[in-house]
């Protein structure tokens, strides 16, 4: 089973890599680009049946720094 | 008794040595050295070091990976039992990672790694590790980071400064960090993490002496109980 682990700074944390990434899209001529925030995408391939409370256990403990950031687990086979 | 000092090794770590050196030079023995895959740390120890580098390649956050390794579980429990913990730099972070030290450290706000040293002042010399120092006295100390940016929200912040558990700031801005903090203690006073190298300022030779007060009243004291 696929399963993509979406990692991505809180509201409020400043995010200096989105800015950086921001005032160079701007450098390129692109206008109209509010904010940039920068996350991390993470694919996982896991054994049928794993629960979404595994899944959300192993962000908590590992894949995700909740002091700073969130998560999304996104299991659809599409993935 | 002889000192007992020892200092972590993770795949990726630098500092490591300079930390045994400063414990050796202090102490008269010399460290332990303790291998990131190892379950226990030596009995009766007096002195945990967990020193900068980059510990697995910094990959996925820096310190995340060795924050959960073997070795670290047993960290964390002696450092409940009330046994020193020292991280300085990427030790810092593991420190963070595993919860012995609330915040996180990110990316320099100015997002360039930061190699220089910097004025910083003493903001609480009641601890173990900074007892050497008068309060507010303002020491000299390499920084070499890319991850030093220290946030923690603001009730945090609030705690740790209500608590005394500021031990350094930065005198200048140096890397984006909530209120200047470069370096923190845990609720005990027993863990200390700082992002400025100590040990790499133990003697006039390094350009600056005034990491060695750190590590001289730390293991004087420890002697001495």
């Amino acid at each position: 089973m696929k399963v993509r682990i979406h990692v991505s700074l809180k509201p409020g944390v400043l995010d200096p890599q989105g800015r950086a990434v921001h005032h160079a899209l701007e450098g390129l001529g692109f206008t109209g680009v509010e904010d940039v925030r920068v996350g991390r995408l993470i694919e996982l391939d896991v054994a049928d049946g794993t629960s979404e409370a595994q899944l959300e256990e192993m962000c908590r403990k590992l894949l995700a720094n909740t002091v700073i950031e969130n998560f999304r687990v996104e299991t659809a086979e599409a993935a | 008794m002889a000192f007992r000092g020892a200092v972590i090794t993770f795949p990726g770590s630098n500092c490591d040595r300079d930390m045994a050196v400063a414990l050796e030079k202090v102490s008269g023995t010399p460290a332990l050295r303790v291998w990131h895959g190892d379950a226990d740390l030596p009995e009766r120890l007096d002195f945990v070091g967990v020193p900068g580098g980059f510990s697995y390649g910094d990959y996925l956050r820096c310190g995340a990976i060795a924050s959960r390794s073997p070795i670290m579980r047993a960290v964390v429990e002696a450092a409940g039992r009330g046994v020193p913990v020292l991280g300085v730099c990427n030790g810092f972070q593991v420190l963070t990672e595993s919860g012995l030290l609330p915040g996180a450290l990110m990316r320099n706000a100015q997002l360039t790694f930061t190699c220089r040293t910097v004025p910083l002042r003493v903001e609480n010399s009641q601890s173990l590790f900074t007892g050497g120092y008068e309060q507010g006295q303002q020491v000299m100390l390499p920084v070499a980071h890319h991850d030093g940016n220290y946030f923690a929200d603001e009730e945090t912040l609030d705690r740790l400064e209500g608590e005394g558990r500021v031990a350094f700031r930065y005198l200048d801005a140096c890397n984006g960090s909530r209120r200047d903090i470069a370096g923190i203690l845990n609720t005990a006073g027993n863990v200390l993490g700082m992002m400025p190298h100590p040990e790499r300022a133990i003697e006039a030779d390094h350009g600056g002496s005034d990491g060695r007060a750190l590590f001289q009243n730390a293991v004087e004291s420890l002697i001495a109980a």
